[in-house]
């Protein structure tokens, strides 16, 4: 039942953009896509006690990239993607190899990957001659007179194009959730999660479990950050490399409810329809008023529903038996 | 060749000077960690809101500094202790991961208060102390007085965790969370009272930030990671740690911004730690 639901509303969902919506609702809509594909992203480490303060470092490395490449040397998008990847996959091993292989869980991960995300943003204004520093950057425009798009570029100014872009890489990614979800090593990452020294005891390799994990995410999240910069065709170190962005995708996925595969995109719209809604109400007066809210809201998600909304909810009207955790010996 | 080595000696002072300020906010951190087991992800910003309380008793209100910085201590013990009793405590059993996390709410809440209510324009409290001159180094007095004050805090507490009951109380209970109520000591009230202490800390370095830094709502954001970077290293929980590794991680900023420009001294340090995460996972200095 539940299942005809989702499907329905996932076709009520791609014919959205046939129906000649406007360019606003339109674009709110890609955002929303976006971010809950990026959200997602980070919940497949998330979710398995990875918690990691640093993602916006991958968002920022995949939106430079492409951005640069482009400027600089010409190189199409295409090309700066992979150079983004590569770069990305790069930072996520030397990260991920020492805090894995020394059992750096809990806090301390997630601080380290805090320091993470603040070089890449330091990187990105340190080298002001070449990414344009705190005023961000441009890419040059390649979409031709009476053309609405450009290959090369990976310029479309068509939304509608995107739309059906950014959505495909949402589903890709919670499709990925899915398959992790459903994968042996989402159980022996569970087993890590619960008890590093009992999993390894019964032999599952943690290091490589998680390091594989990690290097997913990092990816994931990385095309999203090319798809933002080409979508919007400005990058700036506030707005994608920054600790604001990494903190608001891991409170976006607890809030929304990051054990339940459509919980990061809950989190996701709840946010955006949050700042969307105050800035209509308040305009200009809204600055900090929705982080404000989002502050107060996450805190109390925190006290009485970490399990998020969508965790909550699913838990309550759940049909199926709670389920129990054998041990080995009964 | 002489003028470089004049610019570096001034860089490496500098660089003391910076240490102990972040020493002062590292034993903050640290205190509350070793005793609560819990990382106030937004202490940077109990910071930030302690230099508004600052800005606003001493330039909306008129009082004069010594008491608008008397009040700022004030605003950081309750705000320290508020931070515990409504928000620590109810997740005080839950995942240490959640207990970061509310404090990350927290962190957006006290950013976007202050955007809400002072704008997003920079301020200062206008108050420039001059700057003292040794032949061709200059050093401002906001800096020095940072400094000594910051380091007499620290010896402050460090005399009060040796030689007082109430200090001897809080390193007993972190070392032994069980045993403490089996010799009946309250740990609910050595937890109120060390938040406290941690917002005082925080107040106190807001009193000497404010007087070298603009206030803005985002303030909090530029000496926040440092500060984690600086306790992880340390070892989290390790106040002694947590001082040494203060003082080398300011050297690197203040060098590595002296030879290069400065982010890349940030740069480098940040840098830095990740390598040592690497030969020592568990901080420079494991407890």
């Amino acid at each position: 039942m539940i299942k005809k639901i989702g499907w329905l509303l996932l076709v009520i969902l791609g014919t959205l953009p046939l129906l000649g919506l406007g360019s606003y609702p339109m674009h709110l809509l890609i955002v929303a896509l976006l971010w809950s594909y990026i959200y997602t992203s980070w919940s497949i480490m998330g979710r398995l006690g990875l918690v990691s303060f640093g993602h916006s470092a991958f968002i920022g490395v995949g939106a430079y990239s492409v951005v640069m490449m482009w400027n600089l040397f010409g190189w199409s998008p295409w090309v700066g993607a992979l150079v983004g990847i590569a770069v990305s996959l790069v930072i996520a091993f030397l990260i991920g190899w020492p805090c894995f292989r020394f059992k750096i869980v809990g806090n301390y991960f997630a601080m380290v990957t805090l320091a993470l995300s603040e070089i890449v943003r330091l990187v990105i204004v340190a080298m002001r001659e070449q990414t344009g520093g705190s005023l961000g950057m441009t890419p040059k425009a390649a979409v031709a007179e009476g053309s609405s798009y450009s290959i090369l570029a990976l310029q479309f100014s068509n939304k509608i194009v995107w739309f059906y872009v950014v959505m495909g890489f949402w589903l890709l990614g919670l499709f990925i959730w899915h398959k992790v979800d459903r994968s042996m090593s989402r159980l022996a990452l569970e087993a890590i999660a619960e008890d590093e020294e009992a999993a390894s005891s019964i032999g599952i390799n943690i290091s490589r479990t998680k390091m594989a994990i990690t290097l997913l995410s990092a990816l994931m999240t990385c095309i999203g950050g090319i798809l933002y910069a080409q979508y919007q065709l400005y990058v700036n170190p506030q707005t994608v490399a920054s600790l604001t962005v990494s903190l608001q995708i891991v409170f976006g996925a607890i809030a929304g409810g990051m054990f339940v595969m459509l919980g990061p995109t809950v989190g996701a719209l709840l946010l955006l329809f949050l700042s969307e809604s105050l800035r209509i109400v308040l305009g200009s007066q809204s600055q900090g008023v929705d982080q404000l809210i989002y502050g107060a809201l996450l805190i109390l998600f925190i006290i009485y529903m970490p399990k998020g909304i969508l965790g909550t909810l699913l838990a309550r009207f759940d049909q199926k038996p709670v389920r129990v955790h054998t041990s080995p010996t009964s | 060749m002489q003028i470089f080595d004049i610019f570096l000696l001034e860089a490496v002072i500098n660089g003391l000077m910076l240490g102990g300020l972040l020493a002062l906010l590292a034993l903050g951190l640290n205190l509350i960690f070793g005793v609560i087991e819990v990382v106030w992800i937004c202490y940077a910003e109990l910071i930030m809101v302690s230099m508004y309380s600052i800005w606003w008793l001493f330039k909306v209100i008129g009082v004069p500094l010594p008491i608008a910085m008397t009040g700022g201590l004030v605003f950081g013990c309750v705000i320290g202790y508020a931070l515990h009793r409504f928000i620590i405590r109810p997740v005080l059993s839950a995942e240490p991961i959640n207990q970061l996390l509310v404090t990350g709410g927290v962190l957006f809440f006290l950013q976007a208060a202050a955007t809400v209510v002072f704008g997003i324009e920079y301020k200062n409290i206008g108050v420039n102390l001059p700057s003292l001159n040794i032949g061709e180094i200059s050093l401002s007095w906001s800096r020095i007085i940072g400094f000594i004050v910051s380091i007499a805090a620290i010896a402050a507490t460090y005399l009060f965790l040796n030689r007082t009951f109430l200090g001897t109380a809080i390193r007993a209970i972190s070392q032994d969370r069980q045993v403490m109520p089996l010799i009946g000591v309250n740990a609910e009230k050595i937890y109120l009272l060390t938040s406290a202490v941690g917002g005082a800390m925080a107040a106190l370095a807001a009193c000497l930030l404010v007087l070298q830094y603009d206030l803005h709502p985002a303030v909090g954001l530029t000496f926040g990671p440092i500060l984690f970077v600086i306790c992880v290293l340390g070892g989290l929980g390790n106040l002694i740690g947590g001082f040494i590794a203060a003082f080398i991680l300011a050297q690197i900023i203040s060098i590595g911004g002296y030879f290069l420009q400065g982010e890349w001294g940030y740069v480098i340090a940040f840098g830095f730690f990740i390598v040592a995460m690497f030969v020592r996972p568990q901080g420079l200095f494991k407890r």
